[in-house]
């Protein structure tokens, strides 16, 4: 047991990933806590799974889909007032300054 | 040292469906900021998705139209990442399996066909739209966010920023005719991102690529593409080496600058998506989609040259768009004579919208008027200078055979009336029928114009032509 164990710039990597912070205390406590769980994943990783299709859902459900209408569910006054700010019906936030144009 | 570019192109295409992917509300390009959205385009918690059948269908169509493969089973995966346009903190995507794989397009550089490879296709949502404003805020619309969209990935298979200049090409045509999106770069409905790398002639592996971004027009796509070629090849010549990162056009300079060091594909935490159910396409549903996908800008530009007599040219011109494409079919289906469907097409009703810059669909022009207008044509009822009037009145939506009713515009083509009107000029221009008999052709033009100038331009030349010979011969 205990093979895998995570540096802590990992850590460091893994917590920007969530934008997180810690100091490096809080980064050791850390450590130890995402090296059991790496622990664990190891222990199963020891079951052989050949030939065992991946599971991406536990139901047998296929294809629950919705015809393509559009709804207007008249909510935006509604949602707007429970945005921490708004301004001119758009969601106020702080700036960003990494451009994101559309999807990736 | 010699070097050798290779390019892959990832496109993304916004797909016209109704309503969103994964929820119902509505998809419309300039609605009120925020009007089109609903908890589940916010992010909401305990929001139950369902995927938009109709966005599966659409992004079938495109594999189909890129001759790519069908995933028969498939899943949606989240793709994770911060940022406000994004409010759930993932994206909906096809990680694992991709709808489409394997496909090609066909591209024509220097009059050489060439096949690109078509990787994958993956129908995912679009983001919102972040504005930045110098007062230290961003302002987010969340009307994008969910919208379906197609995103194509070519192979590595481009070698000049030409070759990915005719694929976009390609690509713009052949998505457009499937009838899933406008693609328009200029709206925002297609949008390119470009790798590119470099190796010296003969090496097997290739070299380290970057990736461009900002690329807002499919010109400033090949300028990008050729100042980035060169940069690397100036970089490893002076012993540098190329890092993999994400580089940004920027259009006042054409150049390409450094926006960061890209993430790796880890970094994004794909897990399967546990909200919404896999999908089973079995062939009756590829099927199904096959046969609602719309005629393709080839399989038309075929048909117009071989079954319609039309110039291979002039089958381009007007497979450029589906609208002009689909009006040329519906004005030939109503009657009208290829040729002359083709002309006004591409002569007076492209005029038209340029001069008024409005799209076909905008203007009032029917293909059914267009038609009857070329019918009165080919039958000599009025004139090609008449039918100058005839096409203002049906651009304004007029019904043509009304309207020359109205106007009086018929053309004369009656003999009993013509003849007359032809003795009258000719007794009063002896001198002329002298320079005919006297071999001089040009008094022939003469006379027809003194003959229409009595008829007010109603005279059909046609059949004063024909009758004026005549007479003069028989003087």
């Amino acid at each position: 047991m205990a093979e895998t164990e995570l540096t802590r710039e990992e850590v460091r990597h893994v917590a920007g990933l969530a934008m997180l912070e810690f100091s490096d205390q809080e980064l050791d406590y850390f450590k130890e806590q995402l090296d059991d769980i790496m622990n664990l994943i190891d222990v199963l990783n020891e079951v052989d799974t050949t030939d065992v299709p991946a599971t991406f859902t536990v139901t047998e459900n296929r294809n629950i889909l919705r015809a393509d209408e559009g709804i207007n569910a008249e909510q935006k006054d509604e949602l707007l007032a429970r945005a921490p700010e708004s301004e001119n019906g758009l969601i106020k936030v702080p700036a960003i300054i990494n451009e994101s144009a559309g999807a990736k | 040292m010699n070097f050798e570019t290779t390019i892959g192109l990832e496109v993304h295409v916004e797909m016209k469906t109704n309503s969103k992917a994964f929820s119902p509300s509505p998809v419309a390009y300039g609605a009120e900021v925020n009007a089109n959205t609903n908890v589940i385009d916010w992010g909401y918690p305990g929001v139950l998705p369902q995927a938009n059948k109709g966005a599966i269908e659409f992004g079938m169509r495109a594999a189909l139209a890129l001759n790519a493969e069908i995933t028969s089973e498939t899943h949606w995966d989240r793709k994770n990442y911060f940022y406000p346009d994004n409010p759930k903190a993932y994206q909906i995507t096809e990680h694992d399996n991709p709808i489409g794989r394997n496909g090609y397009l066909e591209i024509e550089v220097n009059g050489e066909t060439k096949r690109i490879g078509i990787r994958e296709l993956h129908v995912e949502e679009d983001a919102g739209k972040n504005t930045h404003n110098p007062n230290g805020y961003s302002y987010v619309d969340l009307n994008r966010q969910g919208t379906p969209l197609i995103e194509i990935v070519s192979e590595a298979d481009i070698t000049s920023p030409d070759e990915a200049y005719a694929y976009l090409e390609a690509l713009r045509q052949t998505i457009q005719f499937t009838g899933i999106s406008d693609v328009k770069m200029e709206e925002g409905s297609m949008r390119v991102d470009a790798n590119l790398s470099v190796r010296p002639i003969g090496q097997k592996e290739f070299g380290v690529k970057t990736e461009l971004k900002n690329l807002n027009s499919f010109n400033y796509v090949r300028k990008g593409l050729e100042f980035e070629a060169k940069r690397q090849v100036q970089v490893l010549l002076g012993g540098g080496e190329i890092k993999q990162e994400t580089r940004r056009y920027d259009e006042a300079t054409g150049t390409t600058i450094l926006m960061r060091v890209k993430e790796g594909a880890e970094d994004y935490r794909y897990f399967p998506e546990p909200d919404l159910a896999p999908l089973t396409i079995d062939d009756a549903w590829i099927a199904k989609v096959q046969a609602e996908l719309p005629e393709g800008a080839k399989a038309r530009r075929q048909r117009y040259v071989n079954e319609l007599g039309i110039e291979a040219y002039d089958a381009e011109v007007i497979t450029q768009t589906l609208e002009m494409s689909d009006f040329f079919d519906a004005t030939v289906a109503a009657g009208a004579d290829a040729k002359r469907t083709a002309n006004y097409l591409m002569g007076d009703v492209n005029a038209y919208m340029n001069d008024k810059k409005v799209e076909l669909q905008d203007t009032d022009l029917t293909p059914a008027h267009l038609a009857g207008m070329i019918n009165l044509i080919e039958d000599g009822t009025i004139s090609t200078k008449q039918a100058k009037k005839v096409f203002k009145a049906i651009m304004e939506g007029e019904e043509p055979v009304a309207y020359v009713e109205k106007n009086g515009l018929k053309q004369l083509s009656d003999p009993s009336i013509l003849q007359p009107v032809i003795d009258g000029v000719l007794d009063a221009n002896e001198q002329s029928i002298e320079d005919f008999k006297n071999g001089k052709d040009r008094a022939v033009g003469f006379l027809v114009g003194a003959i229409m100038k009595q008829t007010k331009g109603q005279a059909n030349p046609n059949v004063v032509n024909e009758l004026l010979m005549a007479s003069l011969n028989a003087r």
